[in-house]
């Protein structure tokens, strides 16, 4: 299995203010690969650097050493004319929805926009998006509205249907469903989960919540301090971890069973009381 | 947020659409300032260009039959001046010369001023520092002065004055619009416009231009003025052409013959106040329209979250009072919600609870002046050593149920409670005095965002022994130590002294329960006290929570959204949805046996920690198999 996208010893760091003062790395040699029709998982905790690497990914970010290869083709470092036309293959679902959808166009002026950009004709254009907004299981009449008019929900349904409209082959998705309630992220992992079915597109699912990565990764990669410490199949990283660090995380996040939970908590006592013994 | 969450495919639409695109200008025309002003500007400006029509003289044409004639003089409508020229013709002429200096010194500033802070704010780096050096130089220049040693340049042209005074006042438009876009560059929405393949100047022009168009309409009508006002005040002086007839050159004439006939001053006065002064309050109105908040804004549970708290348990008397009535609302809603809640209620004793509340509700007035309620008749009780989950949704009304508690409601909330009381003590009718002295001994609080509840101007130290009031300092600063050190931080002194951006988010937290039971409170209220903080972190601060909780014995309502941290601490949970109590109960019957649908949805979506997604990717089998199977085995 050829990867559709190929990370070798990523690195980036954030240019500094001023001549004086060093920056820290915030990508120290990070190397993944997804497949095509694939779901690989990012996992880490705020400041890992997950939310860089898929913006390095997506040419938001520079990095400064390493490569980045999109189908056999090196995107690491692309003008501008090529990373616009790179955007038939590679889109992005952030984690806001609140504020990646601009509050003064419609829906149809935001689901139209990629397919306009990229030199579709625009009466054609408005016919597609309603086509889009039924991808993502939402009304035909949304598309004259504004996004305030809609819930969180709604409006990530919104945003995956304008990372859906270019047909692309890999979709950024950087926490897509933090800011929605429970019962709401659940229909949207569907929705992707089904998405995918559909079209075959892969998945970089950054995340920082175990039980959604669960849920819809076939692989994980677990970010610490701007390194990949462990990376495999979804149930052999979460049921045996063999990071110290992947561990923590499995035993620090509670699970939604009182008598459970009270064994997790116990167990991870056991194994920060054994580390500082150690 | 605001708007309840309905992920259903044929959701309603929740609030009545405003739209800012053509909606500006609409609501601008509904405005008795708005369409009062722009009536004024639009009358003299068509005065203005009617002059050919209007008078029946050229402005320049001096009659001296007609010197210093009244106002009414066949053929001279407002009288002539010391010349004998026709005061109406020259009225009409200085209309058009100030509205051509107002375009022309306006627009020179706006289009220099906007693109190149559109350039500067959006490229960013060495091109913005460039730019923002020269527009800086340029503020640099007496720009008045510039303009009277270069009239041998100008020829005394008002025009060519008006184009290097737009100069001048470009500085202060880039400045605005190169800040403005920097705030919009970052946009997850500009971020989406670049992954999606459009071009630099596709996104300035349809998503950040569209965004800073409004501050620079309204400056720009400032700007406008301030070159009418230039212009006008040049030629009152007698800087320029002597030959050009404007507001300025005839009040300067009216000056001079202001002790034959003092009314021809009134002419160009009143009409140069007319034309700034409707300038100056067409922009100010058009800003009003875009600073009102569009449509009703109802109130988030966020939102209020976001209103600095009490920092330290003790907060003082500074946060808002409520309104906290005696209940006049009966219990007259009889759905089976009620019938609930009664149950609920029924079933515990209010007497020897630690918390009881019975029947609260919370409301807020909306623009039409109805009462919207977002806690619909909440009873429950927190007995001492117990820990209580209050769970929900969104917009569920489980914060605000928690801050009507705690009476840190905003202002305009209208609080109505049957009971209310915390350790036996009534909360209503105690003043705001009353409940931050509360706040200081019986009950604490624990917010979501420990950093927004800092103040980033104090030390951690000086923030904490602020709330152990009557106690000498050097003994505060000790018991602060302690509780620092009790709260598993490892370097108290240092972090006494440190400010709260010099330590991270778990850190602060801990700060602030170290706060919160400083003065050793029977009632802790925290509300989402991990939600903010990472899994490894939330993990340390629930456990600091449990055994603070049992050392101190305290009675917690702890407001969630997490089942899994209900699932760590919690001995009983309460189950909110739209305002009302739904469910209550053990916290393993709710999670084994939910009764409530509503309570049934929420346990069934959580995400399961045995379902593993298995399926092989579609591109190495070609068939699709089911994407999830139970129990994880591989």
């Amino acid at each position: 299995m050829t990867a559709l996208l190929e990370v070798r010893n990523l690195r980036l760091s954030y240019p500094s203010r001023g001549w004086r003062s060093k920056t820290p790395e915030v990508l120290r040699g990070v190397s993944l690969e997804i497949a095509p029709g694939d779901t690989l998982g990012l996992v880490g905790e705020s400041g890992s650097g997950k939310t860089t690497l898929g913006r390095a990914i997506l040419g938001l970010a520079t990095p400064t050493a390493g490569t980045i290869t999109f189908d056999g083709r090196d995107i690491t470092h692309l003008g501008p004319k090529q990373r616009r036309s790179l955007a038939r293959d590679i889109q992005v679902v952030f984690q806001d929805p609140y504020t990646s959808l601009n509050p003064t166009l419609t829906i149809a002026d935001i689901l139209a926009e990629p397919l306009i950009a990229q030199g579709t004709d625009p009466a054609e254009a408005r016919t597609s998006v309603g086509r889009l907004l039924d991808q993502v299981g939402m009304p035909v009449d949304a598309l004259h509205r504004y996004p305030r008019e809609f819930s969180g929900g709604q409006r990530q349904r919104v945003a995956i249907a304008r990372a859906l409209a270019l047909e692309p082959r890999l979709i950024v998705c950087d926490e897509p469903v933090s800011a929605l309630d429970l019962s709401t992220q659940a229909r949207v992992l569907d929705l992707l989960i089904d998405i995918q079915r559909r079209t075959g597109v892969a998945y970089l699912f950054i995340t920082h919540d175990l039980a959604v990565v669960r849920h819809v990764s076939h692989r994980i990669a677990v970010m610490y301090r701007g390194e990949l410490v462990e990376t495999g199949d979804t149930a052999a990283v979460t049921t045996s971890p063999s990071n110290d660090y992947t561990r923590n995380l499995l035993l620090a996040s509670p699970t939604a069973d009182p008598d459970r939970q009270r064994e997790r908590r116990e167990a991870r006592r056991l194994a920060r009381s054994a580390a500082a013994s150690a | 947020m605001t708007v309840p969450d309905v992920d259903t495919a044929t959701a309603p639409v929740v609030e009545t659409a405003v739209r800012p695109r053509r909606g500006a200008w609409r609501r601008l025309l509904r405005k008795p300032l708005g369409i009062g002003a722009l009536l004024v500007l639009v009358a003299i400006i068509v005065l203005g260009l009617l002059e050919p029509v209007l008078s029946q003289h050229d402005s320049a044409l001096a009659n001296l039959q007609k010197v210093n004639a009244d106002v009414g003089e066949p053929g001279y409508l407002l009288g002539a001046d010391q010349f004998g020229r026709d005061i109406w013709a020259r009225v009409l002429s200085s209309i058009n010369v100030s509205v051509a200096s107002a375009l022309i010194g306006a627009g020179v500033a706006v289009v220099l001023g906007t693109v190149f802070g559109l350039i500067a704010g959006y490229i960013g780096k060495r091109t913005g520092a460039t730019l923002s050096w020269v527009f800086e130089l340029l503020m640099t220049f007496p720009a008045l002065i510039l303009i009277l040693v270069l009239q041998p340049v100008t020829g005394g042209s008002y025009k060519v004055t008006m184009v290097i005074f737009g100069v001048f006042l470009a500085p202060g438009l880039f400045r605005l619009v190169r800040n403005l876009v920097v705030g919009v560059r970052n946009e997850l929405y500009v971020d989406a416009a670049r992954v999606a393949g459009l071009s630099n100047r596709r996104i300035l022009s349809r998503h950040v231009l569209y965004v800073v168009r409004g501050p620079i309409i309204i400056t720009a009508a400032f700007l406008g003025t301030a070159a009418i006002g230039v212009q006008a005040g040049l030629a009152f002086l007698g800087v320029g052409s002597s030959q050009q007839v404007s507001f300025g050159a005839m009040t300067a004439d009216a000056f001079g013959n202001i002790y034959v006939k003092p009314v021809q001053m009134v002419w160009p006065s009143l009409f140069l106040a007319l034309l700034t002064g409707s300038l100056v309050l067409l922009g100010n109105a058009y800003r009003d329209v875009l600073a009102a908040p569009q449509g009703a804004v109802a109130p988030g549970g966020r939102r209020a979250k976001r209103r600095p708290a009490a920092a330290s348990p003790s907060a003082p008397g500074d946060v808002l009072p409520q309104d906290v009535t005696a209940g006049d609302h009966a219990p007259s809603v009889g759905s089976a919600a009620t019938a609930t809640v009664a149950a609920l209620a029924a079933a515990e004793s209010a007497g020897g609870a630690l918390l009881a509340v019975r029947n609260l509700r919370v409301g807020y007035p909306q623009v039409d002046g109805s009462v919207r309620d977002v806690v619909k008749g909440v009873s429950l009780d927190v007995a001492a050593g117990e820990i209580v989950g209050l769970v929900g949704e969104s917009g569920s009304g489980k914060s605000q149920t928690a801050f009507s508690i705690l009476g840190l409601l905003p202002r305009q909330a209208r609080v109505t409670a049957d009971v209310l009381r915390v350790d036996g003590q009534d909360l209503q009718g105690l003043g705001p005095g009353g409940m931050g002295k509360l706040r200081g001994s019986v009950l604490a609080y624990i917010p979501q965002e420990p950093m927004a509840n800092l103040d980033p101007s104090f030390t951690i130290g000086s923030q904490l022994v602020e709330g152990l009031r009557g106690i000498p300092k050097r003994e505060a600063e000790q018991t602060v130590l302690d509780l620092l050190d009790r709260v598993g931080i490892v370097d108290p002194r240092r972090t006494f002294k440190s400010y709260p951006h010099q330590i991270s988010g778990g850190m602060a937290q801990r700060a602030l329960i170290a706060g919160a039971v400083a003065p050793r409170p029977k009632l802790l209220i925290a509300d989402e006290p991990t939600t903010a903080l990472d899994v490894t972190v939330q993990a340390e601060i629930l456990d600091l929570l449990r055994d603070l909780q049992n050392e101190f014995h305290m009675g917690v309502l702890l407001v969630t959204h997490n089942f899994g941290v209900v699932a760590d601490l919690c001995d009983r949970v309460l189950v909110m949805q739209e305002g009302e109590l739904v469910e209550g109960g053990d916290v393993r019957s709710i999670f084994h046996a939910p009764q409530h649908p509503y309570t049934q949805q929420l346990i069934g979506a959580i995400l399961d920690e045995e379902t593993v997604r298995t399926d092989p990717t579609p591109t190495s089998t070609g068939t699709t198999a089911p994407a999830l199977t139970k129990g994880g085995a591989r």
